[in-house]
């Protein structure tokens, strides 16, 4: 792809994220959620990760915030700007230059009000102007700044998370699901300011389940499957069913709403019974024994794939 | 606590007082009968058997009117409990002094005591708690685990016992026992001296009271640091002091509010023990006096003193939480205007 000869602003490669877990007291048991993930972003690039629920979005995000939970672990590589991702770089980092968008209302203090929390704590005239204005621009008034989360709705939370993480311009923003709860206006909306991030030289890593949003506005498609990337196209490939590489996606492409809702069998496997090989290989009408090995992941037409067919 | 978030703050309050009398009028009941019951023949274990042989049956007779022996239990419970409710609540057969005055007395020891116990452990129990939750599995959080593990399961009269034989007998630092000094006018004690004498019970007292706060708070602690919101601020850039600080103190708190308030019971039923060991003039060792000794006006005295006691620590700790958290802040506003 254009961005490989650049370095690009945040590049995973080969992330697998486990965890540990007692079953019965003793069993001690490693539970693969991300296996052998890789992507880029670039800066002036917007990027969407789409995949359904469960299938490791979130830890992927806050594997790149260094944030996973003390019974994961991890392995693979996470460079920003060229460099590795280490503890010591991300303590300088988080919430400065890269900064995350968390999935939902949970993520506010229940005992702090809202404008506190933008504010983080700090009560001088500037942050209170610019916690002001990151508010207005998501429609949200004066009086939410002294409202409680749980007085919050869905959508009102998400946007006022949204507005703490981009007062500070962002090299790299990582928005964990920022749409649901909203009304599609006010959704596009906000992807329309992640968009203008991007024309300004941040990256975006946008994470979604919904591909048709994600499609308005993002670059690239990182399409994940049960915690692994089944495919990397361009938005552009999404107008032709042809266009796209894994048959995953094309299952994908023939279940929205424009192409009549053709939603393919079968569910998406989980944690501790994924597949040895292709994790879609339970699914895939063009199985073959050559599936049930693992699948490297290949450049193919401009973009990605993890397929042996070129189809 | 939750049951005021759909009434207003009047109504949440009567609620309460009127299980609170049902409470005490059951609890004291039970005292009743439990005295009643009990095999320790009243005229035996405070006239004593030599006293009683050389006695005329009048004589006797009269002790038995005098510590109502034969008339039926229900009617000597319910003749208390009409003397209670017009404000009389007897004389104490022992002492030979009115129950009001003999408590009043005893309340004054105790409840210092009661109080420092209460202090020290709710606030170093906290305070550790938040020290081994925000660094679970560290060192600190190691020890201070083991302790209150080890301190849950030890009972408050053997740590005084220990404490005592340590301090008092072996490196004679401490007085071993009673309120005052022994042999001093009653003009003459001093608050120093009152002060050295409450200091062993106190600190029996606190220290196997502080495990269960602390185990508590740490328990919380961790939660909160595994929380969505703690992750958010962490993903912020927030530094781990502002963290514990901004949103594991005050999210702990509330929790650990409802049950340090709702230690008073605990602390109660240890001052019993505890005072019994240091012979400190307290309301515990009175009830352990009244209930061997037959003093039934004493005993059902001290017994709805210290129902009261409890319940309004439970009380102020809904009324705290009430006015601190928000959530429940607004559930009330609500209830009142509709
Ligand atoms: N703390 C945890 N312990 C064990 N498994 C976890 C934990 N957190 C997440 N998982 C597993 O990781 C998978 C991915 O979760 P998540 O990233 O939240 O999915 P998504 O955001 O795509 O809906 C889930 O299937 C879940 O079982
Ligand atoms: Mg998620």
């Amino acid at each position: 792809m254009e961005q490989k000869e650049k370095t690009p602003l945040l590049a995973v490669r080969h992330l697998s994220i486990s965890f540990t877990q007692y079953k019965r007291w003793w069993r001690r048991e490693e539970q693969q959620a991300i296996r052998d993930l890789s992507l880029e972003v670039g800066a002036g690039e917007m990027v969407a990760v789409v995949g359904s629920s469960g299938s490791g979005k979130s830890l992927l995000a806050h594997g790149v915030m260094g944030l996973l939970p003390y019974n994961a672990s991890w392995e693979g590589d996470i460079f920003y700007k060229g460099e590795p991702l280490t503890e010591e770089r991300l303590k300088k980092l988080r919430g400065r230059e890269i900064v995350l968008v968390p999935q939902g209302a949970s993520y506010l203090n229940p005992l702090m009000t809202t404008g506190e929390q933008v504010r983080q704590g700090a009560r001088d005239r500037e942050s209170r102007r610019q916690c002001r204005e990151a508010l207005e621009r998501y429609g949200l008034g004066e009086e939410t700044e002294s409202l409680y989360p749980f007085q919050l709705s869905g959508g009102m939370a998400r946007r006022v998370m949204i507005a703490a993480a981009v007062q500070r311009k962002p090299c790299l923003v990582i928005a964990d699901e920022p749409t649901p709860g909203l009304h599609l206006e006010a959704a596009k909306r906000v992807l329309s300011h992640f968009r203008e991030m991007a024309e300004e030289g941040a990256g975006v890593l946008l994470i979604t389940h919904d591909l048709e949003l994600a499609l308005l506005t993002a670059d690239r498609i990182v399409v994940f499957y049960a915690g692994t990337n089944l495919e990397e196209a361009w938005a552009g490939d999404f107008t032709q069913e042809e266009q796209l590489r894994h048959p995953y996606t094309r299952a994908l492409f023939r279940g929205m709403p424009k192409n009549g809702f053709q939603a393919a069998a079968g569910a998406q496997p989980y944690g501790d019974n994924l597949p040895e090989g292709c994790v879609y290989e339970p699914r895939c009408p063009w199985r073959q024994e050559q599936c049930r090995q693992p699948v490297p992941y290949r450049q193919l037409r401009g973009g990605r794939v993890r397929c042996w067919r070129d189809i | 606590m939750r049951g005021c978030s759909h009434r207003g703050l009047g109504r949440f309050l009567a609620g309460k007082c009127v299980r609170m009398a049902v409470l005490v009028l059951l609890v004291s009941f039970s005292a009743f009968m439990l005295v009643s019951l009990s095999p320790v023949d009243p005229l035996t274990a405070n006239v004593g058997q030599t006293a009683l042989g050389s006695m005329s049956p009048e004589q006797i007779a009269r002790l038995e009117a005098y510590w109502g022996v034969g008339t039926p239990p229900i009617r000597r419970f319910i003749s208390w409990a009409g003397d209670f409710f017009r404000g009389e609540m007897g004389t104490s057969l022992l002492y030979r002094r009115p129950v009001a005055l003999v408590i009043q007395e005893r309340l004054a020891n105790s409840l210092g005591l009661m109080a420092a116990a209460w202090l020290i452990s709710g606030g170093l129990g906290f305070g550790l708690g938040i020290w081994a939750g925000a660094k679970k599995g560290g060192m600190a959080d190691r020890i201070l685990c083991f302790y209150g593990l080890i301190m849950a399961s030890t009972p408050g009269f053997w740590l005084a016992l220990m404490l005592l034989m340590i301090f008092a007998v072996r490196l004679q630092w401490l007085p071993v026992g009673f309120g005052v000094p022994v042999g001093v006018e009653a003009e003459a004690v001093t608050l120093a001296d009152r002060f050295r004498h409450a200091i062993l019970p106190a600190a029996a007292l606190s220290l196997t009271s502080i495990s269960s706060i602390m185990l508590h708070t740490r328990e919380k602690m961790i939660q909160v640091m595994e929380s969505d919101y703690v992750l958010y601020a962490r993903a912020r850039g927030e530094s781990f002091r502002r963290i514990v600080w901004r949103h594991g103190l005050p999210n702990v708190m509330l929790p650990a509010l409802t049950l340090q308030f709702g230690a008073v019971s605990e602390i109660f039923g240890g001052s019993v023990l505890v005072e019994q060991v240091f012979s400190y003039p307290g309301l515990g060792q009175a009830a352990v006096t009244a209930g061997l000794g037959g003093d039934v006006p004493l005993l059902l005295g001290i017994t709805v003193i210290s129902a009261w006691i409890v319940f309004g620590g439970n009380m102020t700790a809904d009324l705290l939480c009430a006015a601190i958290d928000p959530r429940l802040r607004q559930a009330q506003r609500k209830g009142q205007t509709s």
